[in-house]
């Protein structure tokens, strides 16, 4: 089912949760929405759900406009952040609830709701735990339980808030890429809210930035990694180095070193500009290799595993410069605290405009 | 569970365990167990034939019969009404909140008598309830009704004071996965809510069910405590030390207690094979 969301706007006593959201997402998609806590991916979630009511716009389903209706009426899969399972019912009665409560007339036969919490219980991996209850599970399990309660009454639209975030790291990474094989096996219509953009980028087939209640882009993971629309975006996808600068002549100079921006040849008067540079697109060597290498000496070593961070103190730059390099490098390199290295900046993007982090 | 409360590591983390456990003994002893204590001894110290001479006379008999069901019929209006009123308090935001949860101790706080001269005053035929009531020519004063109403109003805290916190630690999220999921708000109650909230009600009625067996106070003002009619059994005690009947007086007290803890007991097995199935 596609899902049409028209200008949802929704404020609270003072604050402005959503700003005119309008977003549509195609049958079968999988959608993140990415965004800093307290952006209002929830509130718009809720909203889709009818949990929530809009102050304006309208929620479209399938070509039925549903804003009015009511949660139980919409047919939507909700998965909380905290489960929210029913714990006085087990878990087959949890995942049963759905095809229990409806209309006698609708109602499937005994046998059939069993063989459907069945095997919706196969597709999630809990078969068995089927006469368990909630408080005898892991997170991670609560959450399969969330999700096959949710996907049994076959709802048009899967809504997830940020599912994941309550587990440990890495259930968190077992899960999501879990979710995006189950997700390719089953094909509902998804949104996936989460605050980690890893997990976005990774589970996503096209990510929605949000911040302050506004769409900031809207892309695939690599438009939205490689192609920021602006600086939130940038800062937002990932660690990066922050340089205050002047632009001029489509040159950048951050401290005292120029940096070539192609993209800012327009107009000759000066302007302010950041320029915004990722960690792992900065090299690092012994010997120079162009006549833009900076001077740096290395303050700090930090080990993180396959990646090493090195903290740069240069010359034209006032800030320390944050980089990360493959350990093989490192270790060919030798590199040790205190050391004389040349820093490459390799991809430099500039913003125009201030910007506040 | 309490078990590994009495290994050396526990007594660590909780350090002067002797001491409260020491005090709480002492406590219960001094203020329950031996005023308590003299009842059961000389209930057993009674010869059989008085004993059960005293608590079965017909006029005991009905007193109990009238204690047990007017408390019964108390404890399970306030349980409707206590659940309202406690998910109201902990659901909702309105002005006069505040007030209205600190008005709900007011029957612990009360003074039971005066409890009892107000709903006199209150319910007499030229009272200002009272005298709507006789226009439908329903009286309250001197009639069962009347002690229901008073217990009603007695035992109406503990139901509150009881579900308040359990409803407090269920997460709205809870019902509306349930609503999510195609439910509607009686499929939601009586499926997710009461399940979840009956160990917490049931307690709140037995504690209501038992203080009103034991009510005294509120309801000797508005029973009329006629014989075989109103007369409920703590008078029946009251009567009998009045006639220097010490040994009636005990056994009639007795029982009380008996019925007491059996609820107390039954509840507590209950919570048990509650708790058993979910944890
Ligand atoms: N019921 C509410 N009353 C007032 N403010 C709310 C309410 N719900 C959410 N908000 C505010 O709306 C903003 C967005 O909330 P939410 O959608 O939960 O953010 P997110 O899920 O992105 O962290 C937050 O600043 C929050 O404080
Ligand atoms: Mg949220």
């Amino acid at each position: 089912m596609s899902i049409e969301i028209r200008n949802i706007t929704k404020s609270y006593p003072g604050y402005t949760a959503l700003d005119d959201i309008s977003l549509s997402i195609r049958t079968g998609e999988l959608i993140a929405l990415l965004g800093p806590s307290g952006c209002g991916k929830t509130t718009l979630l809720r909203i889709i759900a009818g949990l929530e009511t809009a102050d304006k716009g309208s929620i479209i389903l399938e070509d039925k406009d549903t804003t009015n209706l009511p949660a139980r009426e919409k047919n939507v899969g909700f998965v909380f952040q905290h489960y929210a399972l029913f714990r006085r019912l087990n878990v087959f009665d949890n995942v049963a609830f759905g095809l229990n409560v409806r209309p006698s007339s609708q109602r499937q036969s005994k046998s059939e709701i069993r063989d459907r919490v069945m095997h919706l219980l196969q597709l999630v991996q809990m078969e068995w735990a089927v006469k368990r209850y909630p408080s005898q599970l892991s997170g991670g399990q609560r959450q399969r339980i969330a999700l096959a309660r949710a996907l049994a009454v076959n709802p048009k639209v899967l809504l997830l808030d940020e599912p994941f975030s309550a587990l440990d790291a890495k259930v968190r990474l077992e899960l999501r890429r879990w979710l995006r094989k189950l997700h390719e096996d089953i094909h509902v219509t998804s949104i996936f809210v989460t605050h980690d953009q890893e997990e976005a980028l990774e589970l996503a087939d096209r990510i929605v930035v949000i911040n302050k209640g506004k769409i900031e882009q809207l892309g695939s993971p690599q438009e939205v990694y490689d192609h920021p629309a602006n600086a939130f975006v940038y800062n937002f996808l990932g660690n990066v180095n922050v340089f205050q600068g002047r632009i001029r002549n489509g040159k950048v100079v951050i401290g005292d070193h120029p940096v070539d921006t192609p993209h800012l040849l327009d107009g000759h008067e000066e302007k302010n500009g950041q320029a915004f540079i990722r960690p792992h697109e900065i090299g690092v060597s012994r010997i120079r290799s162009s006549e833009s290498d900076l001077v740096g000496k290395i303050r700090d070593i930090r080990i993180m595993g396959s990646q090493i961070g090195l903290e740069l103190e240069t010359t034209g730059f006032e800030k320390l410069i944050e980089a990360e390099i493959p350990r093989d490098t490192w270790r060919n390199l030798q590199l040790n605290r205190g050391d004389e290295v040349f820093v490459t900046l390799n991809k430099v993007k500039v913003f125009t405009g201030d910007y506040e982090i | 569970m309490n078990m590994t409360l009495f290994k050396g590591k526990q007594r660590k983390i909780l350090p002067g365990f002797g001491l409260s456990m020491g005090y709480t003994v002492f406590y219960l002893s001094a203020i329950v167990l031996v005023p308590l204590s003299t009842i059961v001894i000389s209930a057993f110290g009674m010869n059989p034939e008085t004993f059960f001479g005293a608590i079965s006379s017909p006029r005991v008999l009905a007193s109990y019969r009238l204690s047990v069901s007017t408390a019964l019929l108390a404890s399970l209006f306030d349980a409707v009404a206590g659940f309202l009123t406690a998910w109201t308090l902990v659901r909702y935001r309105f002005p006069g909140r505040r007030i209205l949860d600190a008005l709900v101790d007011l029957p612990f706080a009360l003074p039971t008598a005066v409890a009892g001269i107000c709903f006199a005053t209150l319910y007499s035929p030229v009272g200002w309830l009272g005298q709507f009531l006789a226009k439908i020519n329903m009286e309250l004063i001197n009639k069962p009704s009347g002690i229901v109403i008073a217990l009603i109003f007695i035992g109406f805290p503990f139901v509150v004071r009881t579900v308040q916190p359990v409803i407090a630690e269920l997460e709205p999220e809870i019902e509306e996965s349930a609503q999510s999921l195609g439910a509607n708000r009686w499929q939601t109650f009586r499926k997710i809510l009461l399940p979840h909230l009956f160990p917490a009600l049931l307690t709140g009625i037995t504690l209501a069910f038992a203080r009103g067996i034991g009510e005294y106070g509120s309801v000797i003002f508005i029973a009329g405590n006629l014989p075989f009619k109103t007369e409920i059994a703590p008078l029946m005690i009251m009567t009998k030390l009045d006639q220097f009947d010490y040994n009636g007086a005990s056994a009639v007290a007795f029982v009380l207690l008996l019925i007491s803890f059996t609820m107390l007991i039954l509840l507590n097995g209950v919570q048990r094979w509650q708790q058993k199935a979910y944890q």
